[in-house]
């Protein structure tokens, strides 16, 4: 399949099941780069399996799909260097320090001493933790370690990171500091798939989409998306949308 | 530093930093080892026993003296035919030994208080082997060939081992893998470049050294403390542990692939592997003794074959030729759960 030069994720009639039960029912959609892709559902719409596609760790049973510039299915391999991920218990190692939680994934990720140097000065300055550094991750409070686990994602510069339900179980406050973090990562070029239960979240993005029983239900910007539904807020889209869905909880 | 170095270098962290896991991985197999050496001992001390000798001869005499310099008797002295009953009644004594002379010849009797079948068992077997080589010949002549003290030390030890590998590499290792998966480190390991068979070699290999370390102070102190006869069986009773090691991280990673929380992992790994090692590996209970049905079971349980095959080097100090069967068992064992388990840790990953 070809991809346009400018989609860092383009995905087309994407099907995942799961013996009878169709989990991901022909999704098809682009991701440009660069750009703040929403992927909004409720639980069991068929998100995570979504994601787990794009991130090479489960293979499709039909369609295909291609991220940053490698095929879901041939190139699963490859996809993983080019990719970051983060997920909702931002997961490290909690027994191990900042550091050196920083030096075990950028080793992983392929990179040489000095560049892990390099990039963990440069983390710590922006994040303002160089206090920290030698501090046990689970001795940090909640919202430095997700900005942790996010610096630690996107340490080797991936062109897309992939964020699942990255904020949750934290406060407003926190959750707005660390989307300045996704729109400097953005700024600089970055692609981010994110996906979120907070809706007011989903207005941060350029785009989003709305997953209902395994299929994508609507997709646009959240100004066009309150518009076509004569909505006030995304809330309010997203009930309309999701109002017939069969599964969930 | 290339990944698989920093993985085992994670891992070798939070063992060390876990001060609890350390304790009990490295204290209890040398409790174990002293406990079941010294404190928990089948063997009987200081067997109290009385004679009754109608007649001195040269050959009673040697009896009567051998008795009373042994270790394991307290020898009370002669007594009259009719007191013995009394005397093992009221528990004075524990065993009586009968000598009588008849046509030139020395006819001896042993009676024993069987209330404990083992001390009574133990008892009989030692004034037998003080009445052996005269001619009061006892019904049967018994010789204790390898262990001619009983010492249930030497029984132990491969026991333990088969029990302490277990406790290590299957349930440490399985509970490592599954707290990965459940924090969710583990989904970040998949979706980096890092090679499945990277991620399982850097979970196993710091268990692997943590159980070589344990290897060498049980080993270290089986044949110092307990005192087990040092031979050149010693090379074999390495290379069996280490397969066995091997077959018990196996076990572990197994265990990992198909349960998803740490207590499952702990209460599976405990409940299919521990128990059974300790119940029906003959580590304590004879297998020979079992019902038909638990016989068969004991069969597939891999402490089993190990520690018959580790009572046959340190205990017998048989060739590695007399141990073909169980090493070879042992290491089907390892190579169908190694196989099996790699093959499901991947397919978990699809």
């Amino acid at each position: 399949m070809t991809m346009d030069k400018g989609n860092a994720i383009s995905v087309r009639n994407l099907t995942k099941r799961f013996g009878s039960f169709t989990a991901v029912d022909h999704i098809s959609f682009d991701v440009s780069k660069g750009e703040i892709f929403g992927f909004l559902g409720a639980n069991g719409a068929g998100k995570t399996t979504a994601m787990r596609m794009l991130c090479g760790l489960s293979v499709p049973t039909s369609g295909d799909g291609n991220v940053a510039g490698c095929d879901i299915i041939t190139q699963a391999e490859a996809i993983k260097h080019r990719i970051g991920y983060m997920s909702q218990k931002f997961s490290l190692y909690s027994g191990l320090t900042v550091e050196e939680n920083i030096r075990l994934f950028s080793t992983i990720y392929g990179m040489t001493s000095r560049q892990i140097r390099e990039a963990s000065e440069r983390l710590f300055k922006e994040l303002g933790m160089q206090d920290m550094r030698r501090a046990y991750v689970k001795d940090i409070p909640v919202g430095w370690r997700q900005k942790l686990a996010f610096a630690v994602a996107t340490i080797h510069k991936p062109e897309v990171v992939f964020l699942d339900e990255p904020t949750g179980g934290v406060d407003p406050v926190t959750r707005s500091k660390f989307w300045e973090l996704i729109y400097k990562a953005s700024s600089e070029g970055m692609t981010v798939f994110v996906t979120t239960h907070y809706l007011d979240e989903a207005e941060y993005c350029n785009r989003i989409s709305i997953m209902v029983d395994g299929k994508i239900s609507a997709l646009d910007s959240p100004a066009d998306l309150k518009e076509k539904y004569h909505a006030a807020t995304i809330d309010e889209v997203f009930r309309i949308v999701a109002q017939n869905a069969q599964r969930g909880d | 530093m290339s990944i698989f170095k920093s993985l085992v270098r994670k891992e070798a962290l939070h063992i060390v930093r876990d001060p609890r896991t350390m304790v009990i991985t490295l204290l209890m197999p040398i409790v174990l080892l002293l406990l079941f050496g010294f404190a928990i001992s089948t063997e009987v001390n200081d067997v109290r026993v009385v004679a009754v000798v109608d007649q001195f001869t040269d050959e009673t005499r040697g009896i009567l003296q051998r008795l009373s310099v042994n270790d394991y008797f307290t020898f009370q002295g002669l007594t009259a035919p009719e007191d013995v009953d009394m005397l093992l009644r009221s528990g004075k004594t524990d065993a009586a030994l009968f000598l009588r002379n008849e046509e030139g010849l020395l006819k001896s009797q042993i009676v024993v208080d069987a209330s404990n079948t083992n001390t009574a068992q133990t008892a009989t077997a030692y004034i037998r082997g003080v009445i052996n080589g005269t001619s009061a010949k006892s019904p049967i002549l018994t010789s204790t060939l390898y262990n001619p003290q009983l010492k249930s030390a030497y029984n132990f030890v491969p026991g333990i081992l088969g029990m302490i590998f277990i406790l290590i590499c299957a349930i440490m290792t399985s509970v490592s893998i599954v707290r990965e998966k459940e924090t969710g480190t583990m989904s970040l390991l998949l979706v980096s470049p890092v090679k499945p068979r990277t991620i399982i070699l850097g979970k196993l290999v710091p268990y692997f050294l943590l159980s070589c370390v344990i290897l060498t102070v049980m080993l270290l102190m089986a044949y110092t403390v307990l005192g087990l006869p040092v031979s050149s069986s010693v090379i074999s009773v390495i290379a069996v542990s280490l397969l066995y090691i091997i077959l018990s991280l196996s076990i572990g990673l197994m265990v990992s692939t198909v349960v998803d929380t740490q207590l499952t992992a702990l209460i599976v790994s405990a409940v299919m592997f521990m128990l059974p090692v300790i119940m029906l590996s003959g580590m304590i209970f004879p297998v020979d003794n079992m019902p038909v049905v638990l016989q068969w079971i004991s069969n597939i349980i891999p402490a089993r074959w190990y520690i018959e095959a580790m009572r046959k080097l340190m205990v017998q100090h048989l060739a590695l030729s007399y141990i073909l069967k169980d090493v070879l068992i042992l290491l089907i064992m390892t190579i169908v759960l190694l196989a099996a388990s790699i093959a499901k840790f991947k397919s978990s990953t699809k």
